[in-house]
């Protein structure tokens, strides 16, 4: 009878090693098979040539998708410049300002912007903001600042709710101590807290980064996807995303090769930002 | 207590994985299914003419999906579908599959309603879509810039305008770039300033055909051979078609199909 | 000259208090706009009949399958595994490098864009175990995308659990395995479901990742070889080709209203949780 229960508690756990090493194992797969696909047309082609070719005319054996690493960050710039100051401004006023029941109200509201898909940004975007700057400022209105327009709010619920964290995980006693010196609640928050949330609110912003580089359908329905790097926020841009997203249904062959490669060098730039935002900065959260 | 949670499960569980299981197509006494894959300009044609042909076919499914002419054909290649949509003219190495050209469609050049520009020359709409000509006021409107919109690589449509149109010459790298037919068509129908080219059979009142060389885009143009920019919308198969595919395929070359096709605004075989 | 402090407060204050009704008067516009632009197109015939014309008349009803049948699946798939990751890390071993190294592998998987899974499903899926386009390959595919969330959810309610109803059950000797499967899992249940819940929201709303695994075919999938559309997919096609901007307003409301109602519910039952420890 003893021994049941030990066989069984044995095998349960090997059970759950087993689930716990798939995540791991999805990922090596994930890796393995993008790499797979990607990798033979940088030893082909050269990587000189794909990374920093200015030309991508797949069918015609010219792969460079610079154009598109840049705009891809121009686009996550952009976000940021929007989103950032937007979301932090948003995490302050919960952290420090919203009373219990406000705070009741806007978590949630805020966590709900987050589960809005993709393509309905992307569909608003094009019915509202394209045809406003088209009128306003000229050019198509398909452009890098649509674009960036619509990420910057997409990003808001990421760097709302991490920097948040970071605000509130700041010591009571900080804020104490600072009051205590006579200084303003602004003051305090300017000079005390968001300095020793200073990190946090980073990795926030550096996540929120890695959420604009990686979006895909609202991108493609706005940015208007030329090849060239945009001259002007008015132009058009294509992403790294939109690339695979325009062209993989319809690839074969090398052109298929070429847009896992694009997603190779997505996928490394997912990495880089991912692993500052984790590892990188010592997040200082007292808990 | 337990026994009879799982004996409300277990049960529902079952239905739900029944209901999953796969090849339930396949049983005898079933429906026939046939897959066609390919073209995303010939796609929205094929479905038309599946749902006209179901209504008299009750034991057919057809399934049918886009995914481009390059992966239709590819898909006839490894046989996962029974037949491709391909919306250009076979290339070298593809040279080898049967094809079965169901109707012919124009290219026609958009522009949006209130554009004034009513025609061009072929050599214009080359100019416009490789840069060289950038402003409306080259062509006889206001001073602003020319919004183009092309296709993505690897679209048969694309693939057509290139030899067609632009012959040799590329298209400009800050043209914008659409995945579809009709998305092109809903930025030309959006933008006042964009120009486009679409399938025929798609333009309607939210966007204005542009006459090339004096030549109006129309049934009547291509039959006579006028209006040039005309591709073939091909099926594809590997050796000879099953017998429930050449059933699918004789309706849509019969008078019936041909109709519903010149309904769509193609070029059918009758008139 | 410089400006009283106290003043500067007020005025930052005032700026915040303006800055976070504006954030979520945008979330209040967006579901506005969808929903009274969409609400005349939705109905009863909408909602349970099939598209005609490519979706041009007729109703979303193969989509709405599709989506149910895509989101069951999926979690059918991945919450055995993410509860059974989480139950590792929180109760089966300390903090080490295995750990950390899962911990790694979860937060990766939960960092990549959805465009990459889809990538990754149709090469790997799709091509390689030849699914083809289908609703299978689109179910694995979202299975690996919502388990990070499903594992850190439930690991987090998990950890949640007091420790004395541990040490009780322990003392009643009970097993380990029993413990968790008597006492831990019942407690945490609320945030597991919670879990579940927002990643169901995750399945319903996405689509570059299923659009190149599950396919786009409008019939109804009867088998999970058969390909098949969401209503996310759908509303993406309906939009982006102009087919129809009535039944893509249609097809938001509802995709819409579905998302929120399932947010909202798990949102509820958190709370619950938390109420209930605090």
């Amino acid at each position: 009878m003893i021994d049941r229960t030990v066989f069984k508690e044995r095998f349960v756990k090997w059970v759950l090693v087993a689930f716990a090493l798939s995540s791991l194992l999805f990922l090596f797969l994930i890796f393995l098979f993008i790499l797979a696909e990607g990798l033979p047309l940088f030893l082909k082609v050269g990587v000189k040539n794909i990374i920093f070719g200015f030309k991508w005319a797949p069918t015609k054996g010219y792969f460079g998708i610079f154009p598109m690493i840049i705009s891809s960050f121009l686009v996550t710039i952009g976000a940021l410049v929007i989103g950032a100051p937007m979301g932090l401004s948003c995490a302050i006023y919960l952290s420090e300002y919203s009373g219990k029941k406000m705070k009741m109200f806007l978590k949630p509201a805020l966590e709900l912007l987050a589960g809005i898909p993709s393509v309905v940004f992307g569909f608003l975007g094009v019915i509202y903001i394209v045809p406003l700057v088209r009128n306003y400022l000229g050019g198509s209105g398909f452009s890098l600042i649509s674009t960036s327009l619509v990420l910057g709010v997409m990003i808001l619920p990421t760097i709302i709710s991490i920097s948040f964290d970071a605000l509130v995980s700041v010591p009571k006693t900080y804020r104490e101590g600072s009051a205590a010196m006579g200084a303003t609640k602004w003051q305090t928050i300017y000079k005390v807290i968001i300095p020793s949330a200073k990190s946090g609110i980073l990795a926030s912003f550096i996540l929120g980064m890695g959420r604009a580089i990686g979006e895909t359908m609202a991108v493609i329905m706005i940015a208007g996807n030329a090849l060239k790097i945009p001259g002007s926020i008015l132009d058009p841009l294509r992403t790294l995303t939109g690339n695979i997203a325009l062209e993989l249904a319809y690839a074969t062959g090398d052109h298929r090769l070429g847009l896992f490669s694009t997603g190779v060098v997505l996928m490394v730039i997912i990495m880089i930002l991912n692993y500052i935002a984790n590892f990188g900065i010592k997040r200082k959260i007292a808990k | 207590m337990r026994l009879r949670r799982w004996a409300i499960i277990l049960p529902l569980l079952c239905a739900f994985l029944v209901s999953c299981s796969p090849n339930s197509n396949d049983r005898p006494g079933r429906k026939h299914t046939i897959t066609i894959a390919g073209s995303t300009s010939v796609m929205p044609f094929t479905e038309k003419l599946a749902e006209h042909f179901v209504v008299d076919h009750k034991n057919f499914i057809i399934d049918v999906q886009g995914g481009g002419s390059t992966a239709g054909i590819q898909a006839v290649i490894n046989n996962t579908v029974d037949l491709g949509m391909s919306s250009r003219e076979l290339k070298e190495g593809e040279k080898t599959l049967n094809t079965i050209t169901i109707c012919h469609d124009g290219i026609v050049v958009v522009v949006h309603p209130e554009n004034p520009v009513t025609e061009m020359g072929l050599d214009q709409v080359r100019q416009i879509f490789s840069g060289r000509i950038s402003n409306w006021s080259q062509l006889g409107w206001k001073d602003r810039k020319i919004d183009a919109v092309s296709r993505e690589e690897g679209s048969g449509t694309r693939s057509a305008f290139e030899d067609l149109v632009m012959k040799g010459k590329e298209i400009n790298d800050a043209t914008m770039v659409q995945d579809s037919n009709g998305s092109v068509k809903e930025v030309v129908a959006t933008d006042p300033y964009a120009i486009g080219y679409i399938s025929m059979g798609l333009v309607d009142k939210k966007v204005k055909p542009v006459a090339i060389d004096g030549v109006s885009p129309s049934i009547k143009t291509i039959k006579s051979g006028r209006y040039k920019i005309v591709r073939p919308f091909l099926y594809i198969t590997n050796g000879e078609l099953e017998p429930k595919a050449r059933q699918f395929v004789d309706y849509i070359l019969s008078k019936e199909g041909q109709t519903i096709l010149k309904n769509e605004g193609l070029v059918g075989f009758y008139d | 000259m410089r400006i009283n402090p106290r003043i500067i407060n007020r005025l930052v204050r005032m700026g915040l208090n303006v800055q976070a009704f504006f954030t979520v008067g945008i979330l209040i516009i967006i579901i506005a706009i969808i929903f009274f632009k969409g609400f005349p197109h939705m109905s009863f015939a909408f909602i349970f009949s099939f598209p005609e014309d490519m979706g041009r008349e007729g109703g979303i009803f193969p989509s709405i399958v599709g989506t149910i049948q895509l989101a069951l699946l999926s979690i059918l798939f991945a919450t055995p595994l993410g509860l059974g990751t989480a139950i590792f890390l929180t109760e089966y071993t300390r903090e080490s490098l295995f750990t950390k190294l899962i911990r790694f592998g979860v937060e990766s998987l939960a960092g990549i864009p959805s465009i990459l899974y889809g990538l990754f499903g149709f090469i790997f899926f799709v091509i390689k175990l030849k699914m083809g386009w289908s609703l299978l390959a689109g179910v694995l595919t979202m299975t690996i995308m919502i388990l990070p969330t499903i594992i850190r959810t439930s690991e987090e309610a998990i950890r949640a659990v007091p420790r004395q109803l541990r040490i009780v059950s322990y003392s009643l000797s009970a097993s380990k395995w029993e413990t968790i499967k008597k006492v831990v899992l019942p407690a945490a249940m609320p945030g597991i479901l919670t879990g579940i819940m927002l990643s169901i929201g995750r399945a319903v709303g996405e689509t570059a990742a299923i659009i190149f695994t599950m396919g786009s075919s409008l019939r109804l999938p009867l088998s999970v070889m058969d390909s098949g559309r969401t209503m996310a997919v759908h509303f993406y096609i309906l939009a982006r080709e102009g087919i129809s901007m009535e039944k893509a307003y249609g097809t938001a409301v509802v995709l819409v209203l579905s998302i929120l109602l399932i947010n909202i519910l798990a949102y509820y039952i958190m709370n619950k949780a938390i109420a209930r420890y605090s």
